[in-house]
């Protein structure tokens, strides 16, 4: 029996990668400097929706919310294996904390079942880099009344309204069983992503959305306007489908700012260089005055 | 606050009813934070035979339990636990809930927050009271939610001013531990749950508990190999070196990658958060990730070819040189220095 799977995506700033450039003078984060990147335990998501798909049947749609340029992950979806994908961008969501966020997405994934197909698991990465709050994934799951499976490792099997998963945990492994449909929030240790199939890079290498018309155009001007680009992406399946958060439904006095009970009220930047430092001369007697120093002031 | 003292509450996680460290370093703080606000810590009991606990609860700094125990909540699961907690939440209306950052209260906290609409801060590394503003209006005491962001080069300081309880989730280890007080008073309330059958959703198989043969988080001497090490052969120096000192063995994330040696072993923001007396990064870079894991290291030696490499930045001993060098010498220094000192 097949299983029809959403996924729920996020592009992030690659913190795992930053460098120097990416700090300002003034300490703060110079976003541009930061390349944005598939949230890694996100790309362990659709791998494991992948993986149900090619094992039971089903469709597996992919959603991100973000700006315009989320699209960005959703075509390197496509170019792994998912059926459809779909980018919900709208400003008034900007400065959502997870409480929004969580409700926009609910709602997002309400107007999957109802417009495009009923889905049978959701499946989100455990946190993203940026925040690593790992909140979106429970609160996405109470606001659509379904039970969670969180840290998922692996699925064992799948039948007769049920879901059986391992669990991984710090201290242990878990494996608990659970009915259908349910939302799983999915580790890094489960499973090593596809990478990006060059039949489907191919075949999807114009998906886009709206928002990216006037850049295809200049580098296929022989479309000559977005009316003939958006009719030929349209009956190729390759226009990617935008939802606005009232699209779905959401009421917008709970997304954003206004939606969010959490207000930063300050960020100080950590200053990284120790107070004392000094530098050791790498020779036996330099490191053993290093080393008698240390005894003295008894850390060894 | 119509009059009611304003409560703190503070979920006290347990395995098969012994306490997770975190929720009675929780509750020292919390009676911390109602001190401030004249209040009163509660702390959430949940499980079956608990009664120990509770009393527990009650010398490291309660002044009420809310205990429920029943036999559906003796072993962890989401929609049991979150049911009673959500119920309870309802009822009394905290000022603050606060949970610890582990599996368990990363699970259920976004639960609660989520069903009954309150902000949630994750994995807080402390926090205060103090004032807010905001549109030329003035919220008195709140809870400010400190928290490292973005792979802790930042600090961020969130507060909940208006939709209630104001809750957080607060790493393990970074409260102290304040010793139990056998003679404090307090008052355990039994809490009746009442389960509307959609709690038996999940039904836990099996599990399987293995305890890590790595013991990072106490160790007070720890010798750290990254990239820069080359080769798993090479990785014998940093064990020798461990082991000379008698330290644990460490790794970046990039060596753990490469092979070297197995995750268990991992500092850094995906693996273990440590703060030895002594750390020695040997052919570590010093990405953020890693140094958000053992920066706060009471003194840090790094050996690196590179002179640039970021984690001099957080070093108080620098030495630039190759390693396979640097740590033979530093053996025999220490070998040398000891048997001076003992002879």
């Amino acid at each position: 029996m097949p299983y029809h799977s959403v996924v729920l995506v996020k592009q992030v700033p690659d913190t795992a990668n930053i460098t120097g450039q990416a700090m300002k003078e003034d300490g703060t984060i110079n976003r541009a400097a930061l390349p944005a990147v598939f949230n890694p335990e996100d790309l362990n998501a659709l791998e494991m929706a992948l993986r149900v798909k090619e094992a039971y049947g089903g469709r597996v749609t992919v959603l991100t919310m973000g700006p315009p340029r989320a699209a960005e992950v959703l075509r390197e979806a496509l170019y792994r294996g998912a059926d459809r994908v779909i980018l919900l961008t709208d400003r008034k969501t900007a400065g959502s904390d997870t409480l929004a966020t969580s409700y926009v997405l609910k709602c997002a994934v309400e107007a999957i079942a109802e417009r495009v197909e009923a889905w049978d698991l959701v499946f989100c990465g455990r946190q993203a880099i940026d925040g690593d709050t790992a909140q979106v994934g429970p609160q996405v799951a109470e606001k659509l009344g379904l039970p969670q499976i969180t840290y998922a490792e692996e699925i064992l099997s799948l039948g007769e309204g049920e879901i059986v998963a391992r669990r991984a945990l710090p201290l242990g492994t878990e494996t608990v069983r659970c009915s259908l449909p349910c939302l799983l929030t999915v580790v890094g240790s489960a499973n090593v992503a596809r990478p990006p199939n060059v039949r489907r890079m191919m075949a999807y290498k114009l998906a886009a959305t709206p928002f990216e018309y006037p850049g295809l155009l200049q580098e296929w001007p022989e479309f000559e306007s977005e009316e003939t680009l958006d009719r030929y992406l349209s009956e190729r399946d390759q226009k990617i489908l935008v939802w606005s958060a009232s699209d779905v439904g959401a009421d917008y006095g709970r997304v954003g700012l206004a939606g969010s009970p959490t207000k930063v009220l300050n960020v100080d930047f950590v200053a990284l260089g120790s107070s004392d430092s000094k530098e050791v001369e790498e020779s036996t007697e330099g490191l053993a005055r290093m080393v008698q120093e240390l005894i003295q002031d008894y850390i060894l | 606050m119509m009059g009611a003292q304003r409560e703190v509450w503070v979920f006290v996680e347990q395995e098969e009813g012994k306490a997770a460290p975190v929720g009675l370093e929780l509750l020292g703080k919390a009676r911390g934070l109602a001190d401030t606000l004249d209040g009163k810590v509660c702390a959430l009991v949940f499980g079956h035979g608990m009664a120990e606990l509770a009393e527990k609860a009650i010398q490291h700094g309660a002044d009420l339990v809310f205990l429920a125990d029943h036999p559906e909540l003796e072993v962890y699961r989401t929609l049991p636990y979150a049911q009673v907690a959500i119920d309870l939440v309802r009822e009394r209306k905290p000022y603050i809930l606060l949970l610890g950052a582990t599996p368990i209260g990363r699970d259920l906290a976004p639960r609660i927050a989520s069903a009954v609409g309150a902000g949630l801060t994750a994995d807080c590394t402390d926090l205060r009271i103090g004032d807010f503003e905001r549109k030329a209006r003035t919220y008195r005491d709140l809870l400010y939610q400190i928290r490292p962001a973005f792979g802790g080069n930042l600090i961020a300081t969130i507060v909940n001013p208006e939709m209630h309880p104001q809750m957080a989730t607060v790493r393990e280890g970074v409260m102290s531990l304040s010793k139990p007080d056998a003679t404090r008073q307090g008052t355990i309330l039994h809490v009746e749950p009442s389960f509307n059958g959609a709690h038996s959703a999940l039904q836990v198989l099996k599990r399987e508990i293995r305890l890590p043969s790595v013991d990072l988080k106490n160790a007070s001497v720890i010798v750290a190999g990254g990239a820069g090490v080359g080769s798993a052969e090479n990785f014998q120096l940093i064990s020798e070196l461990a082991r000379v000192l008698g330290g644990q063995v460490a790794a970046s994330r990039a060596a753990v990658d490469a092979g070297f040696i197995s995750h268990e072993h991992q500092v850094g923001q995906t693996g273990t958060t440590v703060r030895p007396r002594l750390y020695i990064a040997c052919g570590i870079s010093g990405a953020i990730q890693h140094r958000a894991g053992m920066d706060q290291s009471h003194k840090i030696i790094a050996i690196n070819t590179d002179p640039h490499a970021p984690i001099f930045q957080v070093a108080h001993y620098k030495i630039v040189g190759d390693l396979r060098q640097v740590i033979p010498r530093m053996i025999e220094a220490y070998r040398g220095v000891r048997d001076l000192g003992e002879g």
